[in-house]
């Protein structure tokens, strides 16, 4: 799974709560600007962790009940899960290697 | 760390930036445009731009963005890298990244400007988690709340406006006891049901655990302190250059915008300053892009005069 894959509020357990590797989230909507920044740097983080963790786009326009259940405030938010466990976020448009640091945690 | 050369330093990629990288590159020059953040800068966060001349309307992302694909087209070169400092070095300039250096016969600061914060407790901690600096992004997440609007600008009622299509109701948070507001966007904010306004009021501090929970206010007359319970701080009460980098070496006015000719010439030789980080800017996309285009002619000239073999 080199892509990052969409993902809604009926699959969010099953896809991203029950991984059994890591997994980042990234909350985005059409009208953010900056959402699409962020967007091909998750599509390369996805290349490079192939195998070794899942990445997901959530459209929070579609899905506001897993947006609002983690607090969501403004996006882009990237969220890092370990195990089921929320372990980092990154709020706003960073660079690669902040992300890079985010999901590492997950690693840790 | 690794150094290296170009002809032409570009720092900052908004609409003066990117218009000043597409000249330098259509010159011939190895040109480099250097970006801490997201390509276009303030308009990457406008919906909409509507008065930018021979585009009708278009998203502030995307002009950016076909800025971006033009510029590099010509062979411009973008880094990702926050500026810590610019130097002398010889007869050209040495521009200090997180990166490594970059080395250019001249350097194009086109650093632009950045929201102002309040400085107050809890501000910081809690943005993203209901203060925001941007109506447009993120007032979608407050649908039927509460939310403050800060300010009593033009941005301050433009934004509290947008965020109406959202939140149940939004108080106009104002130090003074009248808006700065241009008239048409006064009449429309009264005019909106759900705007109020507290005026002679400043926030004291933003309230809340893991999100905004409330603000705590002081009359600035009465002195009186007072909480008020909501979701959302939009924070819209000016903007300052991005000119730290340039402390001690260029002259700035008092509210440290880089002072320059109608070349966009700093005192400095080989060191040139446009759009919104330089002094008396008009502060739009288009003027910003003329600034752009004159230092880039204005920094060919002056390589063809300095470094002539």
């Amino acid at each position: 799974m080199a892509k990052p894959a969409e993902v809604t509020d009926n699959e969010w357990d099953t896809q991203v709560l029950k991984s059994d590797v890591p997994v980042m989230v990234d909350f985005w909507a059409p009208w953010c600007g900056p959402c699409r920044m962020v967007s091909p740097l998750v599509d390369e983080l996805a290349e490079e962790y192939d195998g070794k963790a899942r990445f997901f786009k959530l459209n929070t326009d579609d899905n506001m009940q897993t947006a609002s259940k983690y607090g969501i405030r403004s996006i882009p938010t990237l969220l890092v899960f370990k195990g089921g466990e929320m372990v980092d976020q990154v709020i706003g448009f960073r660079p690669k290697s902040d992300l890079k640091k985010s999901l590492d945690k997950a690693f840790a | 760390m690794a150094e290296r050369e170009y002809d032409i330093v570009i720092i900052g990629g908004g609409p003066a930036g990117l218009a000043a990288g597409l000249y330098a590159a259509r010159g011939m020059h190895r040109t480099v445009l250097l970006e801490k953040g997201v390509v276009g800068g303030q308009i990457s966060l406008t919906e909409l731009v509507e008065n930018y001349p021979g585009v009708p309307t278009v998203n502030g992302f995307d002009l950016a963005q076909t800025m971006l694909k033009q510029s590099e087209s010509y062979g411009m070169e973008t880094e990702y890298v926050d500026v810590t400092g610019v130097e002398r070095a010889g007869q050209k300039w040495r521009v200090r990244t997180g990166a490594g250096d970059f080395i250019g016969k001249a350097v194009i600061v086109t650093a632009g400007a950045e929201y102002n914060r309040l400085g107050v407790p809890g501000e910081e901690r809690l943005t993203g988690k209901g203060v925001s600096y941007c109506a447009t992004c993120d007032a979608a997440f407050f649908r039927d709340m509460e939310a403050a609007v800060i300010g009593g600008g033009d941005a301050a009622m433009d934004e509290g406006l947008f965020t109406t299509r959202y939140v149940s109701k939004a108080t106009v948070i104002h130090r003074r006891d009248e808006l700065r507001a241009s008239r048409i966007l006064q009449e429309r904010a009264f005019a909106n049901e759900k705007m109020s306004f507290l005026w002679n009021t400043v926030v004291e501090e933003v309230l809340g655990d893991e999100q905004v929970t409330g603000v705590k206010l002081r009359n600035v007359v009465t002195g009186e302190t007072s909480e008020m319970p909501l979701s959302a701080v939009f924070i819209f009460i000016g903007q300052h250059p991005n000119s730290g980098f340039l402390d001690g070496l260029v002259e700035m006015d008092a509210g440290k915008h880089a002072i320059v000719d109608e070349w966009m010439r700093t005192k400095q030789p080989g060191l040139f300053a446009a759009g919104d980080v330089r002094q008396n800017s008009a502060r739009q996309v288009a003027s910003s892009v003329g600034d752009g285009v004159t230092a880039a002619i204005a920094a060919d000239h002056y390589i063809t005069d300095t470094f002539r073999e």
